[in-house]
């Protein structure tokens, strides 16, 4: 066991190093830092010496190194746009994007679940087809058309939600939550309709098909005959037994939420990691985006790290396997 | 009954959304949020322009933008020609109530000059500042420089003792990795005090009761809420979220003008777009280059129908430009702005007269966040060049993209647009743009030409304190910008800034700085 979980760090770490090299390697070609930092008044004279200061003359080793060494301790620098510490910033916006994807990933579950079920157990009546239809166009729409769709319906001509912003939030530690103010709740309705579309489609289709599965068991027909009343059958025996892949696929998914918060967190205006990184590529903010890629990586791979020992913790067999076929391959 | 469920919810959640109060507020959605509550942290406009309402300079620019006292009362020059005597403004107070004196402007000169200031080249010839007394400055500069109030006019000052106590005397520093007290704290003498600020989401400003001038806005509130998506932007205003924004997306004007609480307010910016030409030996692709003979210059001029552009591609709301600045810019004058006469087939006969190949290939470089519509009047442009026998390869990207390529001199033709920002005046492009790249003159001379005798008017014209005579050698230097075929003037581009109807006054300025002490609401009931 101590084996496997040495092997599993030992990849993640080497994982980690890559997304630097890699977040380094893209970002320090990107752009023109300099450029963006100065004025049309600078001299030459300005822009050398700034280069100079920022560090973009040393050589790509040494900078690589000073990256991965400060990474390591959580120091990512100062943002070149807003000259705040790159940590800070990031904490800032991380409640936002939390508040945001959890709150989409309810929606997702409140209103799939129910959804998937229906089109499962009447699957040939009308309703279940135009669900069906409907929900291939949740899929197919991208989600900043239905950001954008949202706010002109309930926005502009309606004017019952905001367009844009986050509202009053309520500092609790460091945490800003939304939660506690008419304003913040009302600014996340729409981003966070936006944000589940996908996902409500996704968790509908999944508890349908695992419904379908699920219906035609023993265990159901036999709950039948014993005269459980059919509601019952449904919504209880059969729906719980389709719960677990379900809660395995929010799971997984929490990662892409993040990544599509960051088009919603841009036609909303949601102060979130999302709108961070994207002003950050607008102003070629070095430290800013490889912060973001390390962070983001870094919940990546954590997670999988962890699911890969849990599992071979669970189960014995894996964790030989996988030490088997990894020593085998390396 | 619906109808009814819908507006009982309407006025629940309006009411629950914004604080009742009785307040003149102005709720400005701008394109971008500034980059920190320091000034001096960054060498940004937008940022310089918006914290000019709690920060303020010696001097200003007025309602016509012409320069005016602020800070300082009076000044002149004295006998050596190197230092300017200021006296200062008495009885004017900090927010944090400090009274301002001649050690404010010593210290904050010395920070905005310091060597890690990004600041520090707007103000150029600074060489050293000193107390004379209590409301009495002295500044010596490194020669006779005309520009001295220009510049001032973008320099905010601070509080001395505020500073030291926060340990904000020197600027921030990226590369040493400091951040400032000064990027969450502001405290300047202007008429708006910062309440409370977050970054891309909200920063909010309230009015200065103890403000030295005479107010001539009506405003309580600021509140400054960053919306990067135009359509969201367009919405917000719309839905009345807010009742002002200085970027109108230029795709959305007609369906603003036609919203019944809106009111947009179009003008012409200063900025002129212009093409430049690299002056090198070779192209990118390895071929000579054609573009150092002025009559291949002058062909390419003369193939661009620019009425067109202005007709097609700014929808008729440019301003079609013969001379490389805007006619308020001090410089212009009128014999500037002819333009030639669109013709294509003297145009062919001028390229074959330098000996151009048919076909000739060359990197055309664009921005796709630069100007306003930029992509397609580069688009426009490259197929009048296609027209002639030429071959533009169109290369558009970011700015961040662009920008060392054009730097570095990796590309060929390319855009580029030039306000005088923040000087207001011609010496600005002369200098940094049409000047040989010589130290601190010519950082925007991509093409890399020299014209010795262009360099010798503007020189001349850096040191000439007698106003006229250098709007006459400034003039001179233009016409030999023209004259030659430096670089082609397109057009000012357009601007649009929208306000609802509870915004009553609110001036367009040219330079598109939003100043927001002038404007008026409804008063609120």
């Amino acid at each position: 066991m101590i084996a496997f979980l040495l092997k599993r760090t030992a990849n993640a770490v080497f994982v980690m190093l890559a997304v630097a090299l890699l977040a380094f390697v893209i970002f320090r070609f990107f752009g023109d830092p300099v450029e963006m930092m100065v004025n049309e008044q600078a001299t030459q004279a300005d822009r050398v010496e700034l280069r100079e200061r920022l560090g973009l003359n040393d050589g790509f080793l040494t900078q690589y190194t000073r990256f991965v060494t400060n990474a390591v301790q959580g120091n990512f620098g100062i943002s070149y746009r807003n000259q705040q510490d790159v940590m800070v910033l990031i904490q800032d916006r991380l409640p936002a994007t939390f508040e945001l994807v959890l709150v989409a990933t309810v929606i997702s579950l409140l209103v799939g679940i129910p959804l998937g079920v229906i089109t499962a157990v009447y699957r040939d009546s009308r309703l279940a087809n135009a669900l069906q239809l409907g929900s291939i166009v949740g899929v197919s729409l991208p989600s900043f058309v239905v950001g954008i769709l949202l706010i002109l319906a309930f926005s502009v001509s309606l004017g019952l939600l905001p367009a844009f912003g986050r509202g009053e939030t309520v500092d609790i530690g460091w945490w800003s939550t939304g939660f506690l103010t008419p304003s913040g709740r009302a600014a996340l309705v729409l981003p966070a309709i936006s944000l589940s579309t996908f996902q409500v489609t996704l968790v509908m289709r999944l508890v349908r098909a695992e419904m379908l599965e699920t219906l035609r068991t023993d265990y159901i027909k036999f709950a039948r005959a014993r005269g459980v009343p059919t509601r019952r059958v449904q919504w209880r025996h059969a729906l719980r037994n389709c719960l677990m892949p379900v809660i395995t696929l929010t799971g997984m998914q929490i990662g892409n939420l993040i990544a599509f918060a960051l088009v919603t967190e841009t036609v909303f205006q949601w102060p979130g990691m999302g709108m961070l990184f994207i002003q950050a590529v607008t102003f070629v903010d070095i430290p800013v985006m490889a912060a973001y890629l390390m962070i983001v990586s870094f919940i990546f791979v954590a997670l999988n790290t962890v699911v890969d020992i849990t599992y071979a913790w669970v189960d014995p067999r894996l964790r030989d396997d996988t030490v088997r076929a990894g020593g085998a391959n390396g | 009954m619906k109808m009814k469920h819908i507006m009982l919810a309407t006025t629940a959640v309006m009411g629950l959304a914004g604080t009742v109060q009785a307040e003149n507020v102005l709720r400005w959605g701008a394109h971008r949020d500034i980059g920190s509550l320091d000034p001096y942290s960054y060498g940004d406009s937008f940022t310089i322009n918006v914290l000019n309402h709690v920060y303020e300079g010696l001097v200003r620019y007025d309602r016509d933008l012409k320069i005016e006292p602020a800070l300082a009362a009076s000044w002149e020059i004295l006998e050596d020609q190197v230092t300017w005597r200021f006296k200062l403004r008495e009885g004017v107070t900090f927010h944090n109530g400090n009274p301002f004196t001649a050690a404010d402007v010593v210290a904050s000169l010395t920070r905005v000059s310091d060597e890690t200031s990004p600041l520090k080249g707007n103000l150029p010839a600074y060489v050293s500042s000193t107390v004379v007394d209590d409301y009495t400055v002295d500044i010596t500069l490194n020669g006779t420089y005309p520009l001295l109030l220009n510049d001032l006019t973008n320099i905010h000052i601070f509080d001395e003792e505020w500073m030291t106590e926060n340990d904000a005397l020197m600027p921030t520093d990226i590369g040493a990795g400091t951040e400032g007290f000064a990027t969450y704290n502001a405290n300047g003498t202007g008429p708006f005090i910062v309440e409370s600020r977050q970054p891309d989401a909200k920063t909010v400003f309230v009015v200065n009761p103890d403000w030295w001038d005479e107010a001539r806005h009506n405003l309580d509130r600021i509140e400054l809420t960053p919306v990067n998506s135009a359509a969201t932007r367009v919405a917000a205003l719309l839905s009345g979220e807010i009742n002002f924004t200085n970027e109108a997306p230029v795709q959305d004007l007609p369906r603003l003008e036609a919203a019944p609480n809106v009111e947009l307010l179009e003008g012409v910016d200063l900025r002129t777009v212009m093409i430049g030409f690299p002056f090198r030996e070779t192209l990118t692709t390895g071929e000579s280059n054609p573009f150092s003979d002025i009559k291949v210059r002058e062909a390419l001029y003369k193939a661009i129908d620019l009425d067109l552009i202005h007709q097609k591609v700014m929808r008729g709301k440019s301003r079609i430009a013969g001379a490389t600045v805007a006619p308020p810019i001090p410089g212009y004058v009128e014999t500037l702005d002819d333009v030639p006469d669109f013709d294509p087939d003297s145009a062919k006969a001028l390229l074959a007269e330098a000996g151009v190949p048919e076909g000739l290939e060359f990197e055309f470089n664009c921005l796709s966040d630069g100007l306003v519509n930029e992509e397609q009047f580069c688009q426009a442009i490259a197929s009048m060049w296609s027209r002639i026998g030429l071959a533009p390869k169109l290369d558009v990207a970011p700015r961040a993209v662009q920008s060392p390529k054009r730097t570095n001199g990796s590309t060929d033709v390319y855009t580029l647009g030039w306000a005088t920002l923040p000087m207001l005046d011609s010496y600005s492009p002369l200098l940094q743009i049409f000047h040989s790249k010589d130290g601190n003159a010519g950082v925007f001379n991509w093409g890399g030409w020299s014209y010795p005798e262009l360099d010798a008017l503007i020189d001349a014209a850096g040191s000439e304190l007698d106003f006229d005579k250098r709007m006459a050698l400034q003039t001179e230097a233009l016409q030999l910008v023209k004259d030659e075929i430096i670089m082609i003037p397109l057009h000012q581009q357009p601007m649009a800034w929208a306000v609802t109807d509870e915004v009553t006054e609110m001036p367009l300025f040219p330079d598109a700085k939003p100043r927001l002490w002038f404007v008026n609401v409804n008063p609120a009931s």
